[in-house]
């Protein structure tokens, strides 16, 4: 089959996802599949009209590609591809709005306050920070809305660091939000078709946080997988597969949450969560069983029963169908 | 590894051929990432990838303003003589040229390069200078030479990003002593070498790049040039002198190199022709003491045997011709005017709590922002107006320099330099606007409150190490 493999593109995350794309165009070819290669550019559109890929194999991250545009491109294109439908990266990729459907439909997740930076450049949003502190308590930690790989994460432990980790947050998105800390295991989820594949844990070795670093390089975090979660099993998994329906998932996608001493709290979740050397749905597969070529030709399987099943432009059909 | 930041990316899109991928097999599974890990030097854990090593690929896409590399500008170098050496090597010496050469290069490339460090006034014996791979082997070779892990390397304050994973590779502990507009500031380092003593810790060496320094852009002042060759004298310590640049000078008096005013006895001297003639053909040098030269030697063999013959016939062609000082002159006025754009568009568009250091040769010039200002999230912001520099935490092994740019004039037209200019800018202000909204209410002193949690400078060792030049 001709598989195009998308990767690449113009955000922060692009080395990530060229490692993404990588990993998959091997495992494509290993399974015998005819891999077309697209560093995602200004030409998507007319490369992929003109190769016609018979699938499309989403490896990109951050703004752009898991935010739902290019998945809204490839339905346009009637190009079955991989990862969820846009009604999930739409509600994901923006932390904000995934925390609010989280929160409405019951799965815990830590509070927050958000704002753009125009609540603080023309409404004095800077002078509820001490409310807004006074009600997170201390340390927080500020995020930019949307990207992912901890990128502009900042925590800060007093109200002094405050503005710098919001500016820093700034750099990186026109929206941030301040969340109250949590502290816990690092646990995260993968599914695949609604069904959660071992949880992995990660332990950081040398940093006190998971940051970028961290997250990319052979050997700097410890992970554990499967997880011994013991007595938290079950909420852990309950968070999950609610998180799963609340954001409109379908297909895959990985959710991140602390798991503290009175139970999981959901951090967010990842339409296209990495498939790197280090990435963690691999190693859940792995885990379950699954070499990253059987999870490769799983999640195209997936795709084109989605493919086939959609009335083909219809946007809404594709990605309500949980 | 983290990378220097001075080498040109590939370009975008390059292709892959879908052959050369079929061949290829994954070896990433959780089990071969242990087994490979395990098999993983310890040094290994110090050479690391990095979230800026990743925004700074990003600089590579054509629609960005990039002066974050560090390239001299090669299209002024004319092709058509390129063309005549590179025939003329082929016709009279093909076979010499395809061949390995000796370990320590050709006499002849020798003659050429001791003919550029006379042009600064020193005098080597040939026996001392041995042809490198670029400048960037030769510190590797004497890290090589001299490191045992947890020895102490001393460097300024920033450093040449390039030169910090050498120094890891070896396991080094690199100490970085402050700058200001004269250069590494030697009281301080005569303070940290009492302080070593005291601790029964002797550095195996300092490494300087006294003349227009990258990053920094600073000059070693004369004073301190002579107190540094005494202190490395009275103290046995060998100092080496990093020098790709002092030619390309733009204003002032040549300043005296620390070689010639040591005499080659504790101070080895580092030289290269990338930024004179061309980083890509990769020759530098090294000059070094007979007991020193003859273990670089023995590093170089296992290394890379020799350097690159052809590069080396290549070389000497280019010098035969006579006109490598009117090239470099050549350079010096296209980089003159560069730097000028870069100093203009800095005094109108940087705002007023930034400062930068002004360059009087070189390739790049510093630029420090507020403390709030993390100049790798602000790469990130900087990015997405289509214009890079380098973060200045490159710069440094202990997390310092957070807040500073280094910045590069000498590979962009002037007209792009503005413009790269007025886009950081414009995401600086609107930073420091920011910072201000959020702290004008809400009560908190920037001096003691802002600085980054996790550096070690606090507001008095970011002041340390700056060169000032605040704008009017």
């Amino acid at each position: 089959m001709k598989v195009a493999v998308l990767k690449g593109g113009r955000g922060l995350e692009r080395q990530v996802s060229l490692r993404s794309g990588a990993r998959v165009e091997d495992a494509l070819g290993s399974l015998g599949h005819e891999v077309l290669p697209i560093d995602v550019g200004a030409d998507l559109v007319s490369v992929l009209k003109v190769e016609r890929p018979e699938a499309a194999f989403v490896a990109l991250h951050g703004p752009g590609g898991e935010d739902g545009t290019v998945q809204e491109l490839l339905e346009i294109l009637r190009i079955p591809y991989t990862g969820p439908g846009v009604r999930a990266c739409v509600r994901s990729i923006d932390k904000v709005a995934a925390k609010h459907e989280l929160r409405a439909a019951g799965v815990p997740t830590p509070d927050w306050a958000a704002f753009n930076a125009l609540a603080f450049r023309e409404l004095g949003a800077g002078d509820a920070l001490e409310e807004i502190e006074s009600g997170l308590g201390f340390p927080l930690v500020v995020k930019p809305a949307a990207g992912g790989s901890s990128l502009g994460v900042r925590f800060a432990a007093d109200a002094d660091r405050v503005p710098e980790a919001l500016v820093a947050a700034f750099s990186y998105d026109d929206r941030v939000l301040l969340e109250r800390h949590v502290s816990g295991r690092e646990i995260a989820v993968s599914l695949i078709a609604g069904i959660a594949l071992p949880a992995v844990e990660a332990r950081p070795r040398e940093e006190d946080r998971f940051n970028y670093e961290a997250r990319y390089e052979i050997g700097r975090t410890d992970y554990v997988c499967p997880a011994d979660l013991g007595a938290a099993e079950g909420p852990v998994l309950d968070a999950a597969l609610r998180t799963w329906d609340a954001l409109g998932f379908d297909a895959f996608g990985r959710v991140d949450m602390i798991v503290t001493d009175d139970g999981p709290q959901v951090l967010e979740a990842n339409a296209i969560p990495g498939l790197t050397d280090t990435s963690l749905l691999p190693m859940a597969a792995e885990a379950a069983g699954m070499s990253f070529e059987r999870l490769c030709e799983r999640l195209l399987e997936l795709a084109l029963e989605r493919g086939r099943e959609a009335p083909v432009g219809s946007v809404d059909a594709a990605a309500d169908r949980n | 590894m983290p990378e220097s930041h001075e080498q040109a990316t590939p370009p975008e899109g390059t292709p892959v051929s879908q052959s050369a991928r079929r061949h290829r097999r994954s070896h990433t599974t959780a089990r071969d990432l242990e087994r490979y890990a395990s098999l993983f030097a310890q040094r290994t854990r110090v050479m690391r990838s990095s979230a800026m090593r990743d925004l700074m690929e990003i600089t590579a896409r054509p629609e960005v303003i990039s002066l974050a590399g560090g390239l001299p500008d090669t299209s002024t170098f004319p092709s058509e003589s390129f063309a005549a050496q590179m025939t003329r090597i082929a016709q009279e010496s093909s076979a010499e040229a395809l061949q390995y050469g000796p370990t320590e290069g050709f006499a002849e490339t020798k003659d050429c390069v001791r003919e550029v460090m006379r042009a600064e006034g020193m005098d080597p014996d040939p026996e001392d200078v041995i042809i490198t791979t670029g400048g960037q082997q030769a510190i590797d070779l004497v890290a090589k030479a001299l490191v045992d892990p947890g020895d102490v390397v001393i460097a300024e304050g920033p450093t040449y990003p390039g030169a910090v994973p050498v120094f890891c590779s070896y396991q080094a502990e690199t100490l970085q002593v402050p700058m200001d507009a004269d250069g590494m500031v030697i009281s301080e380092l005569e303070r940290l070498l009492e302080r070593l003593a005291a601790n029964g810790r002797r550095p195996k060496f300092i490494y300087s790049v006294p003349s227009f320094q990258n990053p920094a852009g600073v000059t070693m002042s004369p004073e301190r040039r002579r107190r540094l060759v005494e202190i490395a004298r009275e103290r046995e310590r060998l100092v080496l002198e990093d020098n790709p640049y002092g030619l390309l000078r733009y204003e002032g008096e040549a300043a005296e190199p620390l070689y010639k005013l040591d005499g080659g006895d504790y101070v080895l001297y580092l030289g290269t022709l990338s930024k004179i003639l061309s980083p890509g053909i990769r020759l530098g040098w090294l000059c070094a003491p007979p007991p020193v030269m003859e273990k670089v030697v023995l590093g170089k063999q296992a290394a890379d045997l020799c350097t690159s013959t052809l590069t080396q016939y290549f070389v000497r062609e280019y010098f035969g011709e006579g006109r490598w000082r009117q090239y470099v002159h050549d350079l010096c006025g296209i980089y003159r005017e560069r730097r000028g754009a870069m100093l203009d568009a800095l005094e109108r568009c940087f705002p007023a709590q930034a400062s930068w250091s002004a360059p009087a040769g070189g390739l790049f010039l510093w630029a420090t922002l507020p403390s709030y200002i993390d100049t790798t999230d602000l790469l990130a912001k900087a990015l997405r107006d289509n214009v890079a520099f380098v973060p200045g935490a490159a710069a440094y092994t202990d997390g310092r320099g957070g807040s500073s740019m280094r910045l590069n004039f000498s590979a962009s037209p002037p007209e792009e330099i503005r413009e790269g200019i007025r886009r950081i800018g414009r995401v600086v202000t609107e930073q420091v606007e920011l910072y201000e909204t959020l702290t004008t209410e809400y009560n908190v002193a920037p001096a003691s409150s802002a600085s980054r949690p996790g550096a070690t400078g606090s507001a008095e060792g970011r002041g340390s190490v700056i060169p000032f030049r605040q704008p009017e």
